[in-house]
């Protein structure tokens, strides 16, 4: 296999054209700190020297980069000016062991996010414009740099989580937040998983604006459960905000106030997964469910294997859970649970020999992946970004 | 107007009218099916006026299942369909054309569930967007994107613009605030996308239904988000000497780390039409007005107007007012708020949609100034300022033909200006048919062509809404 590299949206585009008239497959990727399979056996087309920030008008709450560029870099950037990524994207790194620096294309790529997604929305909601190479080896353009834009077909959704199946992203502009100057984290201690839901789901429904909203169960970096919510804001808002969320939930005990440094590594931690990295011998699944669901869901998947181990976000929309990587993985009764609440499962870390048998995606209905099928076509004619089931790695 | 070209009338399709009209009324009860034309007169536009174009039929299904009865009708007879919500598009997202089936949602207009843990309302697509925030209101829950429009307009009909709303500074347009929709395919499909798990999986298709203008298929249902109201909320009213002025307070604002619910700009001649109709207090004497709006309880209230006026301190502010009642903030948002209506009483107007970035606006505001003088014509300006998504409204007189043809040409000027200072088309209307023919200004060939093949795999044979959108010529064709 080779590893492409091109320093220029031309270059990519010239690569993605030879690649076409040699019918020679390409693999996307940024940096790889997402992926978990051993390199494919195909040419890679990794978009690593794609970097720069191209735009960043703070008066605008508007960042636009090129695809290859550190998460890192845009975060410093915005930061500098007092603003963030809304969606406040994970680090797949203590997770996976994986090393080098993810880049912003790839995060828009897979649609990563972490504990703010569930207020502030996904990558998919503040990606604005996107620029990228179609199969076709066209550059195309969708959204652009204005937050507002209804203007024909939004492509840049399809973009947002497309797995490196549709094109190579080339730049993506994004619409971003002032950082908030103050936050602190009402923790209520040893509730169990149903009984924390409960109560994550009853912080939601206050208008104190709660923007995290986990759950780490006793033995996930912690002797006793832990419930946390997050509250974020000027500083005077703060101090009422904190006070009023804790009456709301009088029922649910009374909380902890975390704020000062023990509170960025706080959610750092249930943003990157850590009390679940290890032991690193186990698969990791990703479970997107109602989030009233949550609870009940694991305990469905936890009658049929015992040994799960779990942390709850988004209210307890998304379950991150840690099984033995044996057999597959838990994959029957972790998917069906998830089918029977209409949410989705997804294999984040395994072997190679678990992935090489379980599918990381669930499978899409038949009139869906004919819909899916064909869009893929219609960006990628020759199928020369993958065939199949769209990839879980990029 | 005549300017804007329909596609070419299938009449294979018009002489087939009588055996169609039947074929749709063994499908669905016979009153849901108008084919009389004095009843389908009343389906001839939507508020897009200018353009006119009587139906073949129209059909008022009450059920999905009827909905995907006519579309495997319509698919195996060739016959153009046209959805159609409350009719309030304003880009004529809705006109009809003649060979063509208006399938009207208006019927399935009912909440099936409200979910208050999960913070989601799953509705039917003909219910108003106001409907939705009535039924959680008595939870103290709200639907967030707020068109304009939203007492009449339906939750199908912003789906299919992706509408927005004087609000979506803080709270998205609609596709931020749907999670699901039920998609009724040509082929007659009836497919669950989405739903109340935040990451769906695979490719994000409920994003691309929204803003897709009824030409992929035919959404029924969908499962929106639903908020918390917030415990109050408050706006001030400021009177600049300059729209230069008001537009740097925004951009100030902003850069303060300050993100309030709304800010509505509107320029002099706007002031002046809306204080004549509202007698909201409004400064005469202004050149630029914003209305600025924040939540909270009173005190965070209080504390953030504090910071804003002091912001706008810095920018010469000539006049604030800061609501202290309830009835004060309605008198503040009643001229915005009645700003089409009260423009309607003294003259005809067309209303743009266009957005810029925010950087731009006093350049823009004077060149569309010049322009819609250079056509002999007055425009009044309301623009939601947080987000650069202006509104001009081009005042004409609608039965002097070259005037209203000059009122078109300057409104497309003003479009494409917008693109040329680095934003777009549309920002919340959507395209149409009224901006199809100036895609091209904002897109190239290879972006659209891009676009029409994913359309195409939802509707190879361009029956879905066919005349809007996408230019005539250079249709790409699966």
């Amino acid at each position: 296999m080779t590893l492409h590299c091109p320093a220029s949206e031309v270059d990519v585009a010239a690569l993605v054209v030879a690649a076409r008239a040699a019918a020679t497959p390409l693999a996307l990727r940024g940096n790889a700190t997402r992926s978990v399979a051993p390199p494919a056996a195909v040419d890679v087309l990794s978009t690593r020297a794609l970097t720069g920030i191209t735009l960043h008008e703070p008066a605008e709450m508007i960042v636009a980069a090129r695809a290859g560029t550190p998460v890192a870099e845009v975060e410093a950037t915005l930061a500098a000016k007092g603003q963030m990524l809304t969606f406040e994207p994970m680090d797949h790194r203590p997770l996976l062991g994986t090393d080098g620096e993810p880049t912003i294309g790839g995060v828009v790529a897979l649609g990563v996010a972490g504990p703010r997604r569930l207020t502030a929305g996904g990558a998919r909601d503040s990606l604005i414009g996107v620029r990228f190479v179609n199969g076709r080896g066209e550059i195309i353009k969708n959204g652009g740099r204005v937050m507002k834009n209804v203007t024909g077909l939004d492509l840049v959704k399809l973009m947002a989580g497309s797995r490196g199946r549709l094109g190579v992203l080339t730049e993506v502009t994004f619409k971003v937040l002032p950082r908030p100057p103050a936050a602190a984290t009402l923790v209520f201690a040893g509730l169990d998983d149903a009984r924390a839901v409960a109560a994550l789901c009853a912080a939601m429904i206050t208008p104190f604006e709660v923007s995290g909203a986990a759950h780490l169960p006793a033995g996930t970096g912690a002797d006793h459960a832990r419930t946390c919510l997050r509250l974020e804001g000027l500083p005077e808002q703060l101090a009422y905000r904190t006070g009023e969320l804790a009456r709301a939930l009088a029922a649910f005990g009374t909380p902890t106030i975390v704020d000062g440094t023990a509170h960025a590594g706080l959610w750092r931690g249930i943003r990157d997964v850590e009390p679940l990295a290890e032991p690193r011998d186990r698969a990791i699944w990703r479970l997107s469910v109602p989030p009233s669901q949550g609870a009940a869901t694991v305990a469905a998947i936890r009658a049929e294997r015992p040994d799960i181990r779990v942390l709850y976000d988004w209210s307890g929309g998304l379950v991150w859970l840690s099984t033995a990587d044996n057999a597959d993985a838990g994959a029957a009764p972790i998917r069906a649970a998830a089918r029977a609440v209409k949410g989705t499962a997804t294999l984040i870390r395994a072997t190679s020999a678990t992935l090489a048998t379980v599918a990381a995606l669930d499978p899409p209905t038949p009139a869906v992946g004919k819909l899916l099928a064909g869009i893929s076509r219609a960006f990628d004619p020759d199928g020369l970004f993958g065939s199949g089931p769209i990839a879980a790695t990029a | 107007m005549t300017m804007i070209a329909f596609p070419p009338v299938d009449m294979s399709v018009i002489d087939r009218r009588a055996e169609i009209a039947d074929g749709l009324r063994r499908l669905i009860p016979g009153e849901a099916v108008i084919t009389d034309l004095r009843e389908l007169v009343a389906y001839e536009t939507d508020a897009f006026t200018a353009y006119r174009r009587v139906p073949l039929a129209v059909v008022l299904p009450s059920t999905t299942a009827e909905v995907a009865e006519v579309m495997k009708f319509c698919a195996r007879n060739r016959v153009p369909v046209v959805a159609r919500g409350a009719g309030t598009s304003l880009c004529g997202g809705a006109t009809p054309q003649e060979d063509a089936v208006v399938l009207g949602l208006a019927k399935m207009n009912k909440v099936l569930a409200v979910d208050y843990a999960d913070r989601t309302a799953t509705v039917q697509a003909g219910i108003t967007n106001l409907a939705i925030s009535a039924v959680v209101g008595e939870r103290n829950f709200f639907y967030a994107p707020d068109p304009s429009s939203q007492l009449a307009c339906t939750i199908g009909g912003n789906i299919a613009m992706n509408s927005g709303g004087a609000h979506c500074l803080k709270y998205g347009v609609t596709t931020n605030n749907l999670l699901g929709v039920t998609l009724v395919t040509l082929d007659g499909d009836v497919l669950e996308l989405g739903g109340a798990a935040l990451d769906p999986g695979g490719l994000d298709l409920v994003g691309l239904v929204c803003g897709s203008e009824g030409q992929l298929g035919i959404v029924t249902e969908a499962v929106v988000r639903i908020l918390p109201l917030a415990e109050g909320a408050r706006p001030v009213l400021f009177g600049f000497a300059s729209s230069g002025a008001a537009g740097e307070c925004v951009a100030d604002i902003i850069a303060a780390g300050i993100v309030p619910v709304a800010m509505e700009f509107m320029d002099k001649p706007a002031i002046a039409i809306c204080e004549a109709f509202a007698k909201a207090g409004y400064p005469l004497d202004a050149e630029a007005l914003l209305i600025v709006e924040v939540e909270g309880s009173d005190e965070e209230m209080a504390a953030t107007l504090a910071r804003i006026v002091e912001i706008a301190r810095r920018h010469d502010v000539r006049t604030i007012k800061e609501s202290r009642s309830a009835m004060e903030t309605a008198a503040i948002w009643k001229g915005r708020k009645s700003a089409f209506g009260a423009t309607g009483r003294i003259a005809d107007y067309i209303c743009m949609d266009g957005t810029i970035p925010t950087g731009q606006l006093p350049h823009v505001l004077a060149r569309i100034d010049a322009i819609v003088k250079g056509y002999g014509l007055r425009v009044a300006n309301v623009f939601h300022a947080g987000d650069g998504n202006l509104h001009p409204l081009i005042l004409y007189n609608v039965n002097d033909e070259a005037e209203a043809e000059k009122a078109e040409r300057a409104g497309m000027d003003i479009l494409k200006l917008c693109v040329d200072v680095g934003g777009c088309l549309t920002g919340e209307h959507g395209v149409g048919i009224e901006k199809r023919d100036l895609m091209r200004h904002q897109f190239s060939d290879a972006d659209l062509e891009q676009q029409m093949r994913v359309r195409g795999v939802f509707d190879p044979g361009w029956l879905l809404n066919p005349a809007k959108v996408f230019p005539l010529d250079g249709r790409v064709t699966a």
